[in-house]
């Protein structure tokens, strides 16, 4: 049969593979290039002319920038600040928002009577309350850790009581068969059941708060990532703006890269 | 400790589930029930452990439970209910937590079930790398490890190929052997049941009312994967309840 027909004269062929594709596999080497090909096209551009020097600086310039910025010492100066914000403020609001979220999933009345309220702030944009907080928390370090804090807080609850409501009721149900207390089984079954989703939620809240950190930073702060794009930018130094961008992407990178770290400490136990 | 059912009927809202049960479980025993998909079965079987209630009558428990017995009504689950995240010694261990047993008293216990169970290698593995028989067995060690004085067993074998049925209908009767334990076997299985069990408790389509109790005489040591005896039996309970289950397969869901 190995020419092709069947016994009966009929043709053969063999079966088209169309399984191929939906299943994303880790090719990193791949997000990398692109960002080479990238800043190596802008390179070029700007050199060769095309691209006007008022649109885009030299990636190389934004290099020598951010080297002067670390030899000046400023690096630090600005980037102090601004990561204790981000720490203090991200940690007030995903904790409370954790809480809150437990609380509204494990509590019918909580539910009820939390959760419009969670549903009303949420689509406020925080930026807009700025000059409020300022008034209530004045103008220091305080308005800049609530600003972060309420933007993190509404995301984290929103995640955290989707993430306890997805957790396998079967298992609740085996906790009490087998009589384990109600704490036992919030602590033990229901907490690390929603993690997952608590830690997916945190990737997207901690992103929101590094945007309300360039936010807050914009408004009365001397030091720190923000004020020091907002000055670039009033004087139109794209070279030191583009650093300042620069650092922010990093700082992005970094958090979901320690998201992805947790994740895969917490969560071995997933295939 | 036996067990009493006494006049439990249930509805939910209008739909009429279960009607005038009365049902008595001797001490180390298996009773087995079998009825048509949606007859309450296991719904009378959470009753027994306390998991719901019953809109009439109550679950009587004659006498107390032995000594050293930490949960009296334990349940095995069809879907193994194991946390995931924990591995099976620890899996077993949660069971435990809450009771003050700790250090070597605990150690001890694991160790003891996980032998039972055939588990000892196998105690760090995570559920995920264990297969269905496997999990159904970390759930009996981890039933077992509570000291139950019933056993609620909600179609253990039912999410499980027929090959490993087979070896964990074995490994059942094995443990019954060693130490006789009271137990309440749901399935839809008749050849489990006629098995397993000392008595086989026939209900009918909903509501669900007992049609028949038929008794397995036979030692549960005596009987065999093929066995002319439990055949008969098996085929005078499907006599019963062929019509019903077909019309019980064909009915709407509307709960």
């Amino acid at each position: 049969m190995s020419d092709g027909t069947l016994p009966g004269g009929s043709a053969q062929y063999e079966v088209r593979f169309r399984g191929g594709g939906f299943s994303p596999s880790s090719k990193r080497w791949a997000g990398v290039l692109v960002f080479i090909v990238l800043i190596a096209f802008v390179e070029w551009g700007t050199r060769a002319g095309f691209i006007s020097n008022l649109t885009l600086p030299h990636p190389s310039d934004v290099l020598a920038t951010f080297g002067e910025l670390w030899d000046s010492g400023m690096l630090i100066r600005h980037l102090g600040p601004s990561l204790g914000r981000l720490v203090v403020g991200a940690a007030l609001g995903a904790c409370a928002g954790i809480c809150v979220g437990i609380l509204i999933g494990l509590f019918s009345y909580i539910r009820a009577g939390i959760g419009p309220l969670v549903a009303a702030i949420f689509p406020i944009p925080k930026i807009a309350l700025l000059p409020l907080f300022v008034i209530w928390f004045g103008i220091g370090e305080g308005s800049k850790y609530a600003l972060i804090a309420f933007g993190t807080f509404t995301p984290t609850v929103v995640a955290t009581y989707g993430a306890v409501d997805n957790v396998d009721r079967s298992l609740v149900r085996m906790g009490q068969s087998f009589g384990l207390t109600w704490f036992s089984i919030v602590r033990k079954i229901v907490l690390p059941g929603a993690m997952p989703g608590i830690l997916s939620g945190l990737r997207i809240s901690l992103s929101i708060a590094i945007i309300l950190l360039v936010a807050a930073e914009m408004l009365g702060a001397q030091y720190g990532i923000g004020a020091y794009i907002l000055e670039a930018g009033s004087l139109y130094d794209l070279e030191r703006l583009f650093a300042g961008v620069v650092i922010l992407s990093l700082l992005g990178v970094l958090t979901s890269g320690a998201i992805t770290l947790i994740e895969r400490r917490l969560l071995d136990w997933r295939v | 400790m036996d067990i009493r059912l006494d006049g439990i009927s249930h509805s939910y809202g209008k739909l009429e589930v279960l009607r005038d049960i009365d049902l008595h479980i001797p001490s180390g025993r298996i009773v087995c029930l079998v009825g048509p998909s949606g007859c309450g079965k296991s719904t009378l079987l959470r009753f027994v452990g306390g998991l719901e209630r019953p809109t009439l009558g109550r679950v009587l428990q004659m006498g107390a439970p032995p000594e050293k017995c930490l949960n009296p009504f334990t349940f095995i689950f069809q879907d193994f209910a194991l946390l995931p995240w924990r591995n099976v010694r620890q899996n077993v261990s949660l069971v435990l937590e809450d009771r003050g047993i700790s250090g070597a008293e605990r150690d001890r216990i694991i160790a003891d079930v996980l032998e039972r169970t055939r588990l000892s290698d196998f105690e760090h593995a995570l559920p995920r790398q264990l297969s269905g028989g496997m999990k159904q067995r970390v759930a009996i060690a981890r039933a077992l490890a509570v000291n139950p004085a019933v056993m609620l067993m909600d179609e253990p074998l039912s999410a499980l190929d027929a090959q490993t049925r087979a070896h964990l209908m074995d490994d059942l009767i094995t443990l019954w052997e060693r130490q006789p334990f009271t137990a309440i076997y749901v399935t839809h299985d008749l050849a489990e049941a006629v098995r397993l069990g000392h008595k086989v408790v026939v209900l009918s389509r909903r509501p669900g009312l007992i049609r028949e109790i038929v008794d397995v005489d036979k030692p549960l040591s005596e009987r065999g994967y093929v066995d002319a005896d439990l055949e008969r039996i098996r085929e005078y309970l499907w006599d019963m309840m062929r019509e019903e289950a077909r019309a019980a397969d064909e009915e709407l869901f509307n709960v």
